[in-house]
């Protein structure tokens, strides 16, 4: 009866994560990809290692799963989170298809503050992702 | 049908096929923050393959290094990330 609920899980966070590759190869944006990658991936592995959970049935197994499902859920968005702001802030080019921008405007490059609110300090990555690079 | 047989069978090839399609936009990615990002996404999948084996060899030892995986995963991003943003302030 385990083994069967072990392979049931297994085989949904293995969809999971296809489909989460499937979305990195498919999306035209650092932003899209970022977005896609740490929400899926977490809920994939995590079903992943709910199967081991499952499969073995022991305390120390089920305590070093549950850290691991933890840590990842924790940090996998932290770090997304990082990532897309150092990617804004770099000027990485958006999808020129993106048509609500919240952070437009809010960063100032001198001071090197990102405002909560709108200032409209005319900051903005440029929108050519299609065309090859001119620099 | 065991369960080592469908892990070997049906769950790898799924899984490798995945790590074929991020490792595609590890090479192409036009910007770093999409090869930071697949990496990222490569060692995830690589805690999922490490697990898998695990409960096909029936050794729960090898969960440990799948912890030390989900270790090195956010210190890799976090430190690529925060390298990106002190990079641009100093080239300004």
């Amino acid at each position: 009866m385990n083994e069967i609920i072990a392979m049931v899980l297994t085989t949904i966070g293995a969809l999971f994560v296809l489909s989460t590759s499937l979305a990195m190869v498919r999306k035209r944006d650092v932003y899209l990809r970022i977005n896609v990658t740490t929400k899926t991936a977490t809920l994939g592995l995590g079903l992943i290692l709910g199967a081991a959970m499952v499969y073995f049935n022991e305390y120390s197994v089920t305590t070093r799963v549950l850290a691991t499902i933890i840590f990842v859920g924790l940090t996998a968005p932290i770090g997304g989170h990082m990532l897309a702001r150092a990617a804004y802030i770099n000027k990485t080019e958006k999808w020129e298809g993106m048509k609500i921008d919240d952070l437009a405007g809010q960063y100032d490059p001198k001071k090197d503050i990102l405002h909560s609110k709108k200032k409209n300090t005319k900051f903005e990555p440029p929108t050519d992702y299609d065309k090859p690079s001119t620099k | 049908m065991s369960i080592a047989d469908y892990y070997n069978f049906v769950i790898i090839p799924i899984l490798g096929l995945s790590v074929i399609l991020v490792f595609i936009r590890f090479l192409k990615g036009p910007s770093i923050a999409d090869r930071v990002i697949s990496l990222d996404m490569l060692i995830l999948m690589a805690i999922g393959i490490v697990v898998i084996y695990s409960i096909i060899h029936d050794q729960s030892t090898f969960l440990d290094i799948a912890m030390l995986f989900a270790l090195i995963a956010f210190l890799g991003t976090v430190a690529f990330a925060y390298y990106l943003e002190e990079r641009r302030k100093r080239d300004e």
